[in-house]
């Protein structure tokens, strides 16, 4: 199966090491991974900030890239949930403005083709053990837009399940937002910290050594506020966690 | 809409000082997250939620496509019942009818009920400069208003205030407004609630002339319903002689059967009850229905629109004039758990007030321009709202009018509004990442650029980028970008690692 590897700007340009894991990941499970060069951005802040004519082209141009794939990975639940939820509103509205059928059709191939990375995994290649070693303990924060947008349910939790060596500790509260949101960080700069102060909080809280989840941009916010809190703890993708293994490790 | 609210400052000012105000924070976190693990469990005890919440948005929807008819409908049914119907197209409008109604009384004392429409219209202001006093009668609306302070929720809207505040409010206040608190009054819950009830029974018993506002109306017979849990609402529709009731013309539903919908899934949404502890209906007067000897002796129902048809003229925001004012949104919601109530600076606050607000009362100002951003997206209030509202797509809808503007109807008339002022850096910044993002050679240079200068990257920032940096550390910018890796290794195939 040859799949194309969306990374999201975020990855490529400040966690290109998740992109790596990616990579290792799915070759060890046989796929054949592609990375085309002229991918950029998938257009969501600028979707979400209200900037939607400038998001088109890049929908357009995440279209172009992609639409021959069989399928679409991307490790990031708010880039996904960016294609598959709003991708098509984007079409509709289009259609509405009465600019014809033209966004959503270029737009309509790639929609049911993107996957989440660990949707992906669950649910095409079938499987929950992927034949990982991480021997720290783990807490899961299942971040809005994989939650609610794609509805990855406990798809990553039974892969860190089955994850050698990893302890999962429940989150507390893990279901609330940590704050980042985008624009709003920088917007509701206030809020935004107050959110991920308590985030950190009931992190700290379950005594574990790591803090995983599905997006990098989250995982930004939490991680910089873990440092400014002096946290002892660390954020850490989940593609890198599935990705380690007893001869390859990840820290 | 009211000018309660009106010089607010943006919503982040608003909130910053909530924010850092530890004993409303502990407050909001506590009520808010006990409410909310109620109604989780009071709503998985029905099989058909789903259904259910279906059922609302679809009646809704319908009731909304066909306003004009279920309007004219209603009319028809409560004039039959012996009421009369006023339209008032603003506030200014509707306190000019109510004004003039009880001064045709003679009177100048009124009851309420807790009612949200006329908080929008800032009626009991309005009333005070025509020299009639308006009583609040729903406990936290007594308090809020004794306390000479504003709502907060919409729900308990003296949320933000905790008994020790409100025994001295009591204490300060109740004899300015008429029967005062008994002597030695202490803050448990028992002994505040007999001071309201004293207090309140003294101005039912008194009140010639009650207004009230309505969860819903039904156009086939005419009738107004409030759903309550304290009861003096009740009281307050029953004793008077002449009832007036101000309510938005969103709140209408076609018939008794669509209400069955709402009064299953506005308790579990609200206070988290199966049914409420009492579901008030009234239709127009004693003499209008044949036998039936109770009512009012005379009723008027103040028809709002007040920024609705305008709302309703939006194709994506419309479905806020679904809300059945549930507050299950702000319960639920991370941002309105910090900032509160007041930051929102209207009636509405939470997530739909986030949304209402701007709509009804267009985006002018600056508290109106800053609500849409007052949310990080996250999906919890649709995830909650009863009736289906796409809380966070009208969001980006309204920062969409905010930055680019574009067509929308004021007053009946079409506009087409210019991008608000404020966003040209950040209009300047979106286009050069789309024109980068356009083109990816340039967006690999920058990122060797930075890849070279990491060393250089302070880890705080300058500018607007400093309340970021502010209480949260920047990553470290990698020595390769992705992509450059990818090619050096041809996808991790060749060493380098
Ligand atoms: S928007 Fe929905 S959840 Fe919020 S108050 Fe209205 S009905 Fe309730």
């Amino acid at each position: 199966m040859r799949v194309a590897l969306f990374l999201t700007c975020v990855n490529d340009t400040l966690y290109p090491d998740t992109g790596r894991a990616v990579v290792k990941l799915l070759t060890r499970l046989g796929v054949d991974v592609d990375f085309p060069m002229s991918q950029t951005c998938c257009g969501q802040a600028h979707y979400n900030t209200g900037y939607r004519h400038e998001a088109e082209p890049l929908a357009r141009h995440f279209s172009d890239v992609f639409r021959d794939y069989e399928a679409i990975v991307t490790p990031s639940g708010s880039c996904g949930a960016m294609v598959r939820e709003l991708y098509p509103r984007m079409g509709e509205r289009a259609r509405a403005e009465g600019r014809g059928e033209s966004l959503a059709t270029t737009l309509a191939p790639v929609v049911p083709k993107t996957y989440e990375l660990t949707e992906f995994l669950v649910d095409v290649l079938g499987v929950t053990d992927v034949g990982a070693h991480y021997p720290h303990t783990v807490t899961y924060h299942p971040t809005c837009h994989g939650l609610r947008g794609l509805g990855l349910g406990d798809r990553p939790r039974r892969l860190l399940q089955a994850v050698k060596g990893l302890e999962l500790k429940e989150l507390p509260g893990a279901d609330e937002c940590c704050g980042f949101g985008g624009t709003f960080a920088l917007k509701n700069a206030d809020v935004s910290a107050a959110m991920g102060a308590d985030k950190v909080r009931n992190a700290e809280s379950t005594g574990a050594e790591v803090l995983c989840a599905a997006d990098n941009s989250c995982l930004m916010h939490i991680g910089g506020t873990m440092g400014r809190l002096e946290s002892g703890m660390r954020p850490v993708h989940i593609a890198e966690i599935l990705a380690s293994t007893e001869e390859e490790p990840a820290v | 809409m009211s000018g309660t609210f009106v010089g607010m400052p943006a919503f982040p000012e608003a909130a910053h000082e909530a924010v850092n105000n530890r004993t409303l924070r502990g407050n909001l976190r506590h009520a808010t997250h006990t409410i909310r693990a109620k109604r989780e469990k009071a709503v998985s005890e029905v099989s058909d939620w789903a259904e259910l919440r279906e059922a609302g948005k679809q009646i809704k929807d319908h009731t909304l496509r066909h306003l004009d008819r279920y309007l004219v409908q209603l009319e028809e049914s409560v004039v039959a019942a012996g009421g009369t119907v006023h339209w008032a197209a603003d506030a200014d409008e509707a306190n000019e009818i109510v004004t003039k109604l009880v001064q045709m009384t003679g009177e100048s004392e009124v009851v309420k009920v807790k009612s949200m429409a006329t908080q929008e219209i800032g009626l009991n202001e309005a009333l005070e400069a025509e020299g009639i006093r308006a009583y609040e009668t729903d406990l936290a609306e007594l308090i809020v208003q004794l306390g000479k302070d504003r709502p907060s929720h919409i729900l308990v809207p003296a949320i933000h205030r905790n008994r020790g505040e409100i025994r001295d409010i009591f204490a300060r206040e109740m004899s300015e407004w008429g029967r005062p608190a008994p002597e030695g009054l202490t803050d448990t819950p028992a002994e505040l609630a007999e001071a309201a009830r004293l207090h309140l029974r003294e101005k039912f018993l008194r009140a010639k002339v009650g207004i009230s506002g309505a969860n819903f109306m039904v156009a086939d017979t005419g009738t107004l319903v409030v759903v309550e849990s304290e009861g003096n609402g009740r009281m307050c529709l029953t004793l008077p002689e002449t009832l007036i009731s101000v309510v938005g013309i969103e709140k209408i539903v076609p018939t008794w059967q669509d209400l069955e919908v709402f009064l299953q899934t506005l308790p579990r949404s609200s206070t988290a009850e199966r049914m409420n502890p009492y579901t008030s209906t009234w239709t127009g007067t004693r003499d209008g229905r044949a036998g039936e000897g109770d009512g009012p002796q005379n009723f008027h129902l103040v028809l709002l629109d007040n920024g609705r048809s305008d709302t309703l003229a939006d194709e994506v925001g419309r479905q806020a004039l679904r809300c059945i004012r549930c507050s299950a949104c702000l319960n639920v919601c991370p941002v309105y758990e910090r900032a509160g109530g007041h930051a929102y600076g209207s009636v509405y606050p939470g997530p739909i007030g986030a949304i209402l607000s701007p709509q009804l009362r267009g985006t002018a100002s600056e508290i109106d321009a800053s609500l849409p951003y007052a949310s990080s997206l996250c999906g919890a209030c649709y995830e909650v709202c009863p009736v289906a509202i796409d809380i966070p797509e009208v969001l980006v809808h309204l920062r969409e009018r905010i930055v680019e503007g574009g067509p929308v109807v004021r007053e009946g008339n079409k506009v087409v509004l210019k991008p608000a002022k404020g966003h040209a850096a950040e209009r300047a910044a979106m286009r050069a990442a789309r024109w980068a993002f356009a083109h990816p050679g340039a967006l690999r240079t920058g990122q060797r650029l930075a890849s070279r200068t990491r060393r250089l990257h302070p880890r705080s920032l300058p500018g607007p980028g400093k309340a970021w940096s502010g209480t949260r550390d920047l990553p470290a910018v990698p020595a390769e970008p992705f992509r450059d890796w990818w090619q050096r290794t041809n996808g991790g195939k060749e060493s380098g690692k």
